[in-house]
């Protein structure tokens, strides 16, 4: 297919993420409403309620309800969705893990926004990143575009893998930004598709199973090897899903990152989501006063992409991560210390400087991008880290 | 109104339980399961909260049910069940199951995962009128975790969270009415019922399984360990609850109530109470038993007031 043909069109990433929806045409969604996530539910309703999708629509009294109407609904064999955001992604933290080790597909889309306290409806990475371990696999995206198709690839990945699967954009910034999305049409989303082929389901009467058993010492440990075993699959699996939409549709929507300038850059910042673009502005400009320079998108991390990581910063002099949720750790933010430690095995690394921005939706502009440069260029020079991390923007 | 069936009849049905699970010798909940599921003429897909009906019946790799059976956490069973029940909608509307395969749904919970915190959920899932049978088993405390006080927990029993000491004599609150709690929703259909009168609750589970929509039956459950019995006695203090009316049979048939048994002598609820270790305490608090007894007769008038009237 030729991409003229395609349709583009203005839409924000949560009417992006719900007309995805609608041309998956789930079996269940089930949500609650939440802060900056509601819109895509809203909008999906009105789907629902016009007939445009057959799917069942749960309207539940909690996002703990939520996810366990997904958990129930998934082990029933049907393909499931839901969306939420911040206080609504911990309450559902509990039974994140459960989805997980079951492994049962689901596609959540994710707008991210700051946990309380205190409470801020704006965005940053506190609650997805609240939920890394949790056994999903987590896709940032950068933009209403990017959101569109990966969701679309992620239902994919989540039912060849027999994971859950977290999309997610940026609150506000991308939930409610309007910008160009390329459509695809709802046959080459159903066609792209197919029907989920679950491997078992508990409404198959007639060969019962029991699903979510006890398990203590003698095969806890068991259960989560096995549950590693199929995240250490889903890295060929991503990279494939991706690989065949891209072919398939003449698109070139990254997997785990995206390479910006980053070839012969001896400068780089490794940034997710919508960062990554105002990043990639002042790349451009740096670019054209002829310094080497470059941006790393990291778009999946989990499972995080370290052999990547690896080959593609081995000739960076200085790299900065940019991190939009604190640990605490008194290290910096957990992205960076996770990118610290991927690179730590590596004979020929760069050295890293920890960023912190944006927090509870804190405006990060072109000029933070370019005094995140200039702070690694004088790393560079004078080659050496005088902070463990640094806050970008922040009122002193 | 469907045929009742007689024990032998029941007997030669599928229980779903099969022997091999561990609960204490004595426990109620094996033979209120077995009874609800082999009343059911479909086959039926179970969701299960956290407690002891959960540990003791799937201890991996062994499973001691025979039925589609999920366990996801302590206090989401009714929303899972919603899951369940409508993947199994759409999935028929969509051809992928066939339109004549019936199903019933079916929770068990325990007094924690129901009372306490699965209410949220088990609200949810009933105001938005999925179709499916809530069994609560009633032991009246957290029996799982070495019994601490629930809301369900009687007032002046002894639990672990509510022993008797210097300054009180057990659990100090009166338990929560779950019934009206859940008749307050409007819903179809409400019942509580016993395991020593087994006739009335499967007629109550069949009566419940013809109804489309959320139903919900309270099921005593005498626990030996929690409540301290001789394990020989498990029927008979189910029967004492019944007789004195401390756990009256009754239900909310389309919002008509109906006394299903009234005793020819109401026994005093004493007789009930000094049967268990956990209100032994009690013994010399003729005060307190007075107080248990009033609460006793006044909600048992109320029931009488309201037999035979609609209230919805």
């Amino acid at each position: 297919m030729k991409t003229e043909t395609k349709k583009i069109v203005a839409k924000t990433g949560n009417e992006a993420a719900a007309y995805a929806m609608k041309q998956i045409n789930p079996d269940v969604v089930a949500a609650y409403p939440i802060t900056p996530s509601t819109e895509i539910i809203q909008i999906f309703s009105k789907y629902v309620a016009d007939g445009e999708v057959d799917t069942e629509f749960i309207p539940v009294e909690s996002e703990h309800s939520a996810i366990s109407v997904c958990i129930g609904a998934s082990a029933s064999g049907a393909r499931v969705m839901t969306a939420t955001s911040s206080q609504g992604l911990a309450l559902m933290h509990e039974i994140l893990y459960i989805a997980s080790s079951l492994r049962l597909p689901i596609v959540m889309i994710v707008g991210n926004r700051a946990l309380s306290g205190p409470i801020n409806i704006h965005c940053d990475h506190s609650d997805t990143m609240g939920s890394r371990d949790s056994g999903w696999i987590q896709i940032y995206c950068e933009n209403a575009n990017e959101v569109y198709h990966t969701i679309i690839n992620a239902v994919k990945i989540s039912e060849k893998v027999n994971l859950p699967c977290m999309v997610t954009m940026d609150g506000f910034i991308v939930t409610h930004g309007m910008e160009n999305v390329l459509l695809l049409e709802d046959e080459e989303v159903r066609e792209f598709l197919g029907k989920r082929e679950p491997l078992y389901s508990i409404l198959d009467v007639k060969n019962p199973i029991t699903v979510g058993p006890l398990a203590l010492y003698d095969y806890y440990m068991e259960h989560k090897r096995s549950q590693l075993e199929a995240i250490l699959k889903s890295k060929k699996i991503i990279d494939e899903v991706f690989e065949e939409y891209n072919r398939k549709f003449e698109l070139n929507i990254p997997s785990f990152i995206e390479e910006y300038f980053l070839d012969d850059a001896e400068i780089a910042v490794i940034a997710m989501s919508s960062a990554a673009g105002t990043l990639k502005e002042a790349v451009d400009l740096l670019r054209e006063k002829g310094e080497r320079v470059g941006i790393l998108k990291l778009k999946i991390t989990r499972p995080f992409p370290y052999e990547i990581l690896r080959k593609k910063l081995e000739n960076v002099k200085v790299a900065g991560v940019m991190d939009r949720a604190e640990t605490f750790s008194t290290m910096g933010g957990p992205v960076s210390i996770e990118v610290k430690a991927a690179l730590y095995p590596a004979i020929k690394k760069p050295v890293i400087q920890s960023f912190m921005f944006g927090l509870g939706g804190r405006e990060f502009s072109l000029d933070d991008a370019f005094k995140v440069f200039d702070i690694l260029k004088k790393i560079k020079k004078e080659n050496k880290i005088e902070e463990e991390f640094i806050y970008i923007g922040l009122r002193e | 109104m469907k045929k009742i069936l007689s024990l032998k009849e029941l007997s030669e049905r599928n229980t779903g339980l099969t022997s091999g699970h561990r609960a204490c010798s004595g426990c109620a909940f094996p033979s209120i399961i077995k009874m609800v599921v082999a009343s059911s003429d479909y086959p039926v897909v179970i969701s299960n909260a956290t407690g002891c009906l959960e540990v003791v019946s799937t201890i991996y790799p062994y499973s001691a049910w025979n039925v589609p059976w999920i366990h996801v956490a302590f206090e989401n069973a009714a929303a899972v069940i919603s899951g369940v029940e409508s993947a199994y909608k759409v999935l028929r509307r969509k051809g992928l199951i066939p339109e004549d395969e019936k199903i019933n749904f079916i929770v068990f919970g325990g007094d924690g995962g129901t009372y306490d915190i699965g209410l949220q959920a088990l609200s949810g899932a009933i105001e938005r009128g999925h179709n499916f049978l809530y069994v609560l088993y009633d032991n009246q405390a957290y029996m799982n975790t070495g019994v601490q006080r629930s809301s369900a927990t009687p007032f002046g029993a002894n639990t672990t969270t509510s022993p008797p000491g210097k300054k009180m004599s057990g659990k100090m609150q009166h338990r929560k009415d779950i019934i009206e709690i859940i008749a307050s929703h409007e819903i179809p259909y409400v019942a509580q019922a016993s395991p020593s009168h087994f006739g009335d609750l499967i007629r109550k589970v069949r009566r419940a399984f013809e109804i489309e929509g959320p139903k919900f039956i309270a099921v005593l459950s005498p626990c030996v360990p929690g409540w301290g019995y001789n394990e020989s006695e498990t029927v008979e203090l189910a029967l004492l609850a019944v007789e004195t009316c401390f756990w009256p049979l009754y239900e909310i048939d389309h919002g008509v109530y109906k006394v299903n048994y009234k005793p020819k002598e109401k026994l005093p609820v004493k007789e009930w109470l000094l049967k268990q270790e956990r209100f032994s305490h009690l013994k010399n608090r003729e005060d307190l038993i007075e107080e248990i007894q009033k609460r006793v007769d006044e909600e048992w008038e109320r029931l009488l007031r309201l037999d035979g009237q609609k209230i919805f």
